[in-house]
């Protein structure tokens, strides 16, 4: 197997060590792999995205990008990577193309040279191209932010949370478009809060507070939720929730949309002894379910699993 | 009629020859939690600056806590509490700090601050961390935090604009329960957010595309017109059809 990112025990402290961002960070991804780094805001995704693309040097252990040492190989690397920050960082008052066209002359190449990458997203914000950056709206700047990552011909992209704060029609068009981008061979790891875009990639690492929980793929992880998952629902969700939480038998209830989802203490499903005992509210049902990939993270961060 | 904490008849924003907000009519129920959701360039911000007597209508009418949305935005804005991802707290004062500024503002007493700041520091469980600069603690935290800031004056309405983005799934939850206390309380909770699955937990959920309202009902009813399974596709649904440049 050929990996074209590792990281090797990877640590790194802000405010002469007092906050510690990344906490022994080992992982490796595929060449060609499409890799999602899942977690809330204060995990660590940015601050190891910062140190594979040579921004931030770790405090600890060795990380490499495309056979490449992150610090001393750092100018080789940025040259074969594309990097999206999570933060807008384009040039607000330049124009779509001009923008396009600087990140390409950065690079030593030319819009034309590379079109064939970029053209099925640059065509939906072609129309546009003399309008300033600044002016764009959310999912415009975002493709606008993708192409300029890739105007270079990237071997590996790096795309922090592209979709955060995006709407969810925005957000599924984003996906596609990283799909198409996998079928050309780029290796892409992409970081997220949003558990639901968990399953849109081949494998994901789920961490926290700077620490891998786990690293699978989706379907693997779905599957070894280590319990039975039921969902709940009646008229009265809150109240039930309430309700759900002073059952002895019950370990633990969450919301889930319209159902809450529950698991018993025993691996007996309590279920008809619950629809007993809550029987003062109207429309109860306690079905069983599969665990979301939101399940697996609640449940490892609850029982603070950490992974080799 | 005093049950109804909004009211708005054929609101409308335009810049230019832009209309952001299409004659909006809609009511919110006191007590009620109602989500406001929609594409992003929908129109929602400019809404619910309005609402907040932030900016002036074109055109419409509109009530909010009882107060005119044009003459009274003043009071509006004694009556209401908002928070959203970006901005609610200052991050270099501490939590108490934090609390005691935004309480004074709000023209608490000395001794309701006192009360009120305390109460609000054990609910949080933040004994540990009141002397803490705000910017040191974890986002949920922040936000749960900002919350509880935002609703300390007892609100008729709090505003939340985006109030769970990248929080983690257990204090997202949390985060709710705090929504579902103020509910319990009276206090209306106009939300916004980009989970799909938070709308499920809203009473009701107004759809807002191009401007204008284009879905309002609970969920239930929601899902069961659009033949859908989940929020998620009643949202795609709606939005596909948008013609703005999202």
């Amino acid at each position: 197997m050929t990996y074209d990112v590792t990281l090797q025990n990877i640590t790194k402290t802000y405010e002469k060590g007092a906050i510690k961002a990344v906490k022994n960070v080992s992982l490796q991804i595929e060449k060609g792999e499409l890799f999602g780094l899942i977690g809330p805001d204060g995990a660590g995704k940015t601050s190891i995205f910062r140190i594979l693309t040579t921004l931030l040097l770790p405090d600890e252990g060795m990380a490499n990008v495309n056979g490449l040492d992150v610090v001393s190989d750092y100018k080789e690397i940025r040259k074969r990577v594309g990097y999206m920050p999570g933060k807008f960082s384009l040039y607000q008052d330049l124009s779509v193309e001009e923008n396009l066209k600087f990140f390409a002359t950065l690079f030593d190449t030319t819009i034309e040279e590379n079109y064939d990458i970029i053209k099925d997203i640059y065509v939906q914000i072609e129309p546009f191209k003399t309008r300033a950056a600044g002016q764009l709206s959310g999912g415009m700047k975002q493709k606008l932010a993708l192409c300029c990552a890739m105007i270079h011909r990237p071997s590996v992209l790096f795309l922090d949370e592209p979709t955060t704060g995006v709407d969810s029609v925005s957000r599924k068009e984003f996906w596609n478009m990283l799909k198409k981008l996998k079928a050309q061979g780029i290796t892409i790891l992409v970081s997220t809060p949003y558990m639901d875009e968990a399953t849109l990639c081949e494998r994901i690492a789920l961490i926290q507070e700077g620490e891998i929980m786990s690293v699978d793929t989706p379907q693997n992880i779905i599957d070894q939720y280590p319990m039975p998952l039921y969902k709940v629902k009646s008229d009265k969700m809150s109240l039930l929730l309430k309700d759900l939480r002073t059952l002895s038998y019950v370990t633990s209830a969450m919301s889930f949309g319209e159902f809450h989802h529950i698991t018993f203490n025993s691996k007996t499903d309590e279920s008809a002894q619950l629809l007993e005992d809550l029987k003062h509210h109207e429309k109860l049902e306690c079905l069983p379910t599969r665990a979301t990939v939101e399940d697996c993270f609640i449940h490892l961060m609850q029982n603070n699993v950490h992974a080799e | 009629m005093q049950n109804k904490v909004i009211t708005t008849t054929n609101l409308t924003k335009q810049f230019g020859d832009f209309t952001a907000v299409d004659h909006i009519s809609f009511e919110v129920n006191k007590g009620e939690i109602f989500g406001f959701l929609g594409a992003n360039g929908a129109g929602k911000t400019t809404a619910i600056k309005m609402l907040c007597g932030l900016s002036n209508p074109t055109s419409g009418e509109a009530t909010i806590a009882g107060c005119d949305i044009y003459k009274e935005t003043e009071k509006i804005k004694q009556r209401i509490g908002y928070m959203s991802q970006k901005f609610s707290l200052y991050e270099d004062l501490t939590v108490i700090e934090n609390i005691r500024f935004f309480a004074g503002i709000y023209g608490l007493t000395d001794q309701e601050i006192k009360e009120k700041g305390n109460a609000l520091i054990e609910n949080l469980g933040m004994q540990d961390s009141m002397h803490k600069m705000v910017g040191s603690l974890p986002l949920g935290w922040k936000q749960k935090m900002a919350f509880s800031v935002a609703v300390l004056h007892e609100p008729q309405i709090v505003f939340l604009d985006e109030p769970t983005g990248g929080v983690d799934p257990v204090t997202r939850r949390q985060f709710w329960d705090l929504i579902y206390n103020a509910s319990d309380r009276g206090i209306t909770v106009f939300v916004t957010t980009h989970y799909m699955d938070e709308a499920e937990y809203c009473n009701r959920v107004s759809m807002m595309v191009d401007g204008r309202i284009a879905a309002l009902d609970t969920p239930d009813q929601l899902k069961s017109y659009y033949n859908a399974t989940s929020m998620d596709e009643v949202f795609f649904e709606l939005a596909r059809g948008a013609k703005r440049g999202e």
